[in-house]
């Protein structure tokens, strides 16, 4: 059977038959805490209705969880695999929010139909190798049936507990159709922008300047004074629509981005902040070229949201590439000492920004309690390309 | 005085001859006009040379070569005159420029040519050891909130510094600002006195102050 969750595992050690059979003892001893949790839960649903039910389940989901969590680790040390957390990240809010947040994670019900095997067939495997050892006469039994019996039982836990190959692929492509469309929403409103940009700004201003140099043409003869002023408008009105044609260049890819890469490029942009903004860390490669483009505009509408809002006295930005459970990421911090209290929701801004960054697979978190510090952390799994951007000088001023 | 001898790089045809002409019309010989970074590195070799017009983007990686140029042909011979163009500007770039902390550098957005009597004056300025920035990146600079040691400049001083690091004479910060040549002398020295500058030649302590006003 091929492994749900492919998560690269470190060669270890099988554990050793005492330790299975301990494994065992501990799985047995947790006939009471499953119990409890399980009547906390059912008796908590039915009594709902009132205050004291919320609080019941509010005090078995940890319990359950806890234990859930063990037998996790147990079954992934009997089956050599990793099994990690299934749990949908719980969302900022009051406990109401996140009670409700539990209740709506498929993976809290099947941890219900868990205890059930396990205070039943399981929990009687369970008890059955701690026998064959404790009874010594089927000492044999024990020596060659505890990794079976452990084994079997620890494959119908990881069928329970975790999603299996079929699930967890649904759970992507439903997350890829979301994050496709949204891609093809954003580069759609990507282009209507751009075409009244460029409209309403570069086109605008040369046909002013084809009028004014075609008035020229007429005046020449006439007033050569008045058509020297027309053609001096006209460049005027050119140097304008250079001067558009280069803000609508740099809204679709700034040229210090392609120059210096992301690192460079948020140093630039630091250092047109009105507010002094420090920026920190040094990426040692390049990401690929759409992500780096798609953190630098989410960097730019941080810093551009926290110049409206914060009213604060500087900012900081921190790059970095670690390591996380989902492998290397590009991390890219965004702070500021503000008043802090910014919503995610109140502008279209920074959901462009989490649309944008899911086409990626990245995310976007905010923390911004009332009173500051306002702190906007992006992250994009992705690997770095070898070479670093060139350096012109050893180290620019500081930002 | 015999006429001074520039090396243009430019890659694009039309702009190349069209800076040459422009040039050549003013006064100057521009002894190699080239097309990309390779040329443009032999080409600062010869000892024989007043300045450098360079264009920021050029082949091969069509990045940041002639501004790499530029301050690697500075570090080598200190103070050679640099004016460099660039379809746009940025602060960071300016500082990079100037960070070795010597005028005679100029740093203009191409368009700036269209005025061929402003961008002259720019090139015999950064020849003269002065210090030219594109009113770009000094309106940038100008948003930012204030910072020592320039919060002690009023804000009439700092409008002249500002006008200063554009590379421009009293005579014309004075009618810009509608304000006698006389006043504008007052100013500058007043900002010379709160930076700190020391008594030293008039071109130098101007680069001075405008490295100041860009905080390096």
């Amino acid at each position: 059977m091929s492994d749900p969750n492919p998560v690269p595992t470190q060669e270890r050690a099988q554990p050793g038959r005492l330790l299975l059979t301990a494994y065992a003892a501990e799985q047995v001893l947790w006939m009471v805490p499953l119990v409890v949790g399980l009547v906390l839960f059912l008796v908590g649903g039915l009594l709902v209705v009132v205050w004291v039910g919320v609080l019941l389940v509010a005090a078995a989901i940890p319990l359950i969880r806890g234990l859930t969590h063990r037998q996790r680790h147990i079954a992934g040390r009997v089956l050599g695999v990793d099994l990690p957390s299934p749990y949908r990240p719980t969302p900022d809010g009051g406990p109401l929010i996140q009670l409700r947040s539990v209740l709506l994670d498929p993976m809290t019900w099947r941890d219900l139909v868990w205890i059930l095997w396990a205070i039943t067939v399981g929990w009687a495997i369970s008890l059955l190798v701690i026998v064959l050892l404790l009874a010594v006469a089927t000492g044999f039994f024990w020596w060659f049936g505890c990794y079976p019996l452990m084994w079997m039982r620890s494959q119908v836990d990881r069928v329970l507990l975790t999603y299996g190959n079929t699930e967890t692929l649904e759970r992507r492509v439903a997350a890829l159709t979301r994050s496709r469309a949204e891609a093809v929403d954003h580069s759609a409103a990507e282009l209507r922008r751009l075409e009244r940009d460029l409209h309403d700004g570069t086109q605008a201003r040369l046909v002013a300047v084809s009028m004014s140099l075609g008035m020229a043409e007429e005046l020449f003869e006439r007033d050569p004074e008045a058509a020297r002023r027309t053609v001096s408008e006209a460049r005027a009105a050119t140097s304008a629509a250079i001067a558009d044609l280069r803000s609508v260049v740099r809204g679709i890819h700034p040229p210090v981005l392609a120059d210096r890469g992301l690192d460079g490029a948020i140093r630039a942009l630091a250092l047109d902040m009105a507010v002094p903004v420090q920026v920190v860390g040094e990426l040692a490669g390049r990401p690929p070229a759409p992500i780096e483009s798609a953190v630098y505009f989410a960097v730019a509408e941080c810093l551009a949201n926290s110049a409206k809002h914060a009213g604060h006295q500087q900012a900081w930005v921190e790059l970095s590439h670690v390591d996380s459970p989902q492998g290397r990421v590009l991390r890219v911090v965004v702070g500021d000492d503000g008043r802090g209290g910014a919503d995610v929701d109140a502008g279209t801004g920074m959901r462009g920004v989490m649309r944008r960054l899911a086409a990626f697979d990245g995310t976007m978190t905010v923390s911004s309690p009332d009173g500051g510090p306002t702190i906007v952390t992006l992250e994009v799994p992705c690997l770095l390309s070898g070479s670093s951007s060139p350096r012109t000088t050893p180290s620019s001023a500081p930002a | 005085m015999p006429a001074e001898r520039l090396v243009l790089a430019e890659d694009n045809a039309l702009l190349r001859a069209g800076l040459t002409q422009l040039l050549e019309g003013s006064g100057f010989v521009v002894a190699r006009a080239v097309d990309n970074a390779v040329e443009l590195d032999e080409a600062l070799l010869e000892p024989d040379l007043d300045g450098a017009v360079l264009d920021v983007r050029m082949p091969p990686t069509f990045t940041d070569e002639g501004l790499r140029a530029a301050i690697e042909v500075r570090a080598r011979r200190p103070g050679f005159p640099v004016l460099v163009l660039s379809q746009y500007v940025e602060q960071l770039y300016a500082r990079e420029l100037l960070a070795s902390g010597e005028g005679a550098v100029g740093y203009l957005l191409k368009d700036r040519v269209s005025d061929v009597r402003e961008f002259v004056d720019g090139v015999r300025r950064v020849l003269a050891g002065g210090t030219v920035l594109d009113p770009e990146v000094v309106a940038t600079v100008m948003a930012r909130q204030r910072d020592q040691p320039l919060d002690r400049l009023t804000s009439r001083e700092r409008e002249v510094l500002g006008l200063m690091a554009e590379g421009r004479s009293n005579a014309s910060i004075g009618s810009s600002l509608h304000v006698t040549e006389k006043a504008v002398a007052k100013h500058i020295n007043s900002i010379f006195a709160k930076l700190d500058l020391p008594v030293d030649l008039e071109v130098n302590r101007r680069v001075q102050a405008v490295l100041a006003y860009l905080r390096l």
